[in-house]
């Protein structure tokens, strides 16, 4: 068993980060995220592991650093809250255009604007659809416990480097303040090879230069380039979707819910079941690629699906487009920094789903 | 004496560095950039760092600097090319990092990075080439161009009670701590040219010692966007750009140089 | 006491004809080819008056594209 400790979830993401072998960390405060930066500061990493801490003059700014330290190999991150993250955009934009693994954190709150530091989930679509310009998506995890903040530290970058794309995990104000039980894993060796044809280290007389770029301005490359990044989504689309299915096997009806929502959910389902109502709760883990297959058969034997967002409705598209008409889909979810309770979900189920 | 007399192997006294790649530049004909591609890249080749140096290519007409310098290289967003030069180099201290910019990339969109990059001192050098002008979209006003100067957006004359005025960041930026090494050089004339060189191997020099920040500005022509012939241009930038922006260091192994 | 000769190697594709060089010339011995073009259109520089030339590097230090190779050597008298 690794070792236990108490943590909060943006504590417990920072010290994965460490351990997971991260080279540099790259960030600028903003509730309610800024316990990442500061927990790191603490740590010392640069002592720890040789790690390379540094507060940047803006989220603009730390993005670019993460897209220099990325380009040379570098397993780089930075983390941010959901004005922050929109400033980091076109930073993702070109990551994702020059093929560059990465890792951010967005610990979502309230908007639109500068909204509220209350929790919420209304970036959704910005996380999962692509959020910069350009057609990319970015890899999205969505952890709804302290211990998959951790976790999912480590698996962020393992999937960046293995589709050479950047990585989001998608969590939010309740999963990145509240404090939770989290078992560590083992201290990881930082990278020390840094061999593979794109990364930039010093062009030697055995072979070319290298050049990390995101630009063509021959159309008929650029296409190309798009094509291949379509063909990398579809991997991640066939070989990386995660989920969690809770109470579905006899369930008439399903939740579908990720990150604080899903354990709130789970709480639901309890309830429901004791009125009598079969409920099920699917939990997707990651939002792009999202778990469309199995909501699709999931749709052939339910009643309906109610996605239980804090937001107007976001994801519960993804889930029409999965189910495609087979069966009732409804939204239900409260915003702008509100977190519905167990009780109030299940009258959104009652009133929306349930005849 | 016959010319092929002349040409042989033992009299070469100048060519075409190995650091260059062999692309044809994508400049306009006349455009000081291809001398400071140039000489940035002689620099490299005469301190024997090719395999040790990481460039960042900003926005604007040198966005395909990649192509024709012969050193691994990134492109960075607009204005980002500090902090991107600043991620690289935090990761791999012991490498030479440079990032060559233009002044809508530098002093425009990019002013706060460019700002904290020298107040933080991070050990790399800036290579800020002036026009003032955004030359890669078609002669747009740039922070720097100057007082009455038309452009595509100032096209009556860069008029200072309606537009503001024209930037000169270099001087801003040398009274910061963090910066070691501040000047500013043009390329138009051989010795000047020469001057510039000796600059820029200052520069990587200081970045050898961890000296910290090095900008060096580079007071250069845009013919296409000043709708001049190159040699027009180079007398309009003596007698129009030099006065406000007089060449000349600003600040020498960290300390301020006095104005006569 | 011996003069110095030179000789200017022009890149003829290189070359877009911007003219610095011939301005920047002490000797004046660089022009513009008037009647010819190199494959991309631009009248390509050449030494109109090789005899004058000494090698001094100035055209091949103002020349933006590196289109120039000096050669130099000392004439015995």
């Amino acid at each position: 068993m690794g070792e236990l400790k108490l943590m909060k979830g943006n504590e417990a993401v920072a010290e994965a980060a460490i351990r997971a072998g991260a080279d540099a960390y790259f960030g600028y405060p903003i509730t309610p995220q800024s316990e990442v930066m500061e927990y790191l500061a603490l740590q010392q990493p640069h002592k720890r592991t040789g790690m390379v801490l540094l507060q940047a003059e803006s989220e603009i700014a730390a993005i670019n650093m993460v897209y220099g330290a990325a380009s040379t190999g570098k397993r780089a991150m930075t983390s941010s809250s959901s004005p922050g993250i929109s400033l980091k955009q076109e930073g993702i934009s070109y990551l994702a255009g020059a093929e560059l693994p990465c890792l951010i954190l967005n610990v979502v709150r309230g908007g639109p604007g500068l909204g509220t530091i209350q929790p919420s989930q209304a970036d959704y679509f910005q996380s999962t659809k692509g959020g910069g310009h350009g057609d990319y998506h970015l890899i999205v995890l969505a952890p709804s416990s302290v211990q998959e903040m951790a976790d999912f530290a480590k698996l962020g970058f393992e999937l960046a480097e293995k589709y050479r794309n950047p990585a989001m995990i998608l969590s939010d104000g309740v999963i990145g303040q509240m404090m939770e039980k989290v078992e560590l894993f083992e201290q990881q060796p930082r990278k020390s090879e840094f061999n593979e044809d794109w990364m930039l280290t010093g062009k030697t007389a055995d072979r070319k230069k290298r050049v990390v770029t995101s630009l063509d301005l021959e159309p008929t490359k650029m296409e190309k380039h798009n094509l291949a990044l379509i063909e990398k989504y579809r991997a991640m689309e066939e070989n990386e979707v995660r989920y969690e299915e809770i109470a579905c096997e006899d369930a008439e009806y399903i939740m579908v819910a990720y990150g604080s929502s899903a354990r709130i959910c789970q709480k639901t389902v309890q309830m429901a079941r004791e009125d009598g109502i079969k409920v099920g709760l699917l939990r997707p883990i990651t939002l792009f690629p999202f778990p469309k297959k199995r909501i699709a058969e999931l749709a052939n034997r339910v009643k309906g699906f109610l996605s239980v967002e804090m937001s107007s409705g976001q994801m519960v598209e993804d889930v029409k487009l999965a189910v495609n008409g087979k069966t009732k889909v409804e939204h239900y979810g409260r915003m702008g920094g509100m977190i519905h309770s167990p009780e109030q979900v299940l009258c959104g189920l009652n009133e929306f789903l349930v005849d | 004496m016959d010319i092929q007399e002349i040409i042989q192997p033992e009299n070469l006294v100048y060519e075409r560095t190995q650091c260059l790649t062999d692309a044809t530049l994508s400049y306009c004909p006349g455009c000081g950039h291809g001398v400071i591609h140039r000489l940035t890249m002689e620099v490299i080749e005469e301190m024997g760092i090719q395999q040790d140096t990481l460039g960042v290519a900003s926005v604007g007409c040198s966005v395909l600097a990649y192509d024709f310098m012969n050193i691994d290289m990134t492109q960075a967003p607009h204005g980002r090319a500090t902090a991107v030069a600043t991620g690289i180099k935090r990761c791999w201290p012991n490498k030479f990092v440079f990032t060559y910019q233009g002044d809508g990339d530098l002093a425009a969109i990019g002013t706060a990075e460019t700002i904290h990059t020298c107040n933080r001192g991070e050990n790399l050098l800036i290579i800020f080439v002036n026009n003032g002008i955004y030359g890669m979209t078609g002669g747009q006003m740039a922070p720097t161009t100057l007082p009455g100067m038309k452009s595509s957006t100032s096209p009556y004359g860069r008029d200072v009670e309606l537009m503001g005025n024209p930037i000169n960041i270099t001087d801003m930026v040398s009274r910061l701590p963090g910066t070691y090494f501040a000047t500013r050089q043009s390329v138009h004339k051989p010795g000047n040219v020469r001057k510039t060189k000796k600059a820029l191997r200052m520069a990587f020099e200081n970045q050898k010692l961890n000296k910290g920040t090095s900008i060096v500005e580079i007071v250069s022509n845009c013919n296409s966007g000043w709708k001049m012939t190159p040699a027009e241009s180079n007398k309009w930038m003596e007698e129009h750009m030099f006065p406000f922006y007089p060449l000349g260091d600003m600040k020498v192994n960290g300390e301020m140089v006095e104005k006569k | 006491m011996g003069k110095m000769k030179g000789a200017v190697v022009v890149d003829v594709e290189r070359c877009k004809g911007c003219e610095l060089c011939i301005v920047t010339c002490p000797q004046q011995v660089l022009a513009n080819k008037e009647a010819q073009v190199n494959s991309k259109g631009y009248h390509y520089v050449y030494m109109e008056r090789p005899e004058d030339c000494t090698g001094c590097t100035n055209c091949a230090v103002v020349c933006p594209d590196g289109v120039l190779t000096i050669y130099r050597v000392k004439e015995e008298v």
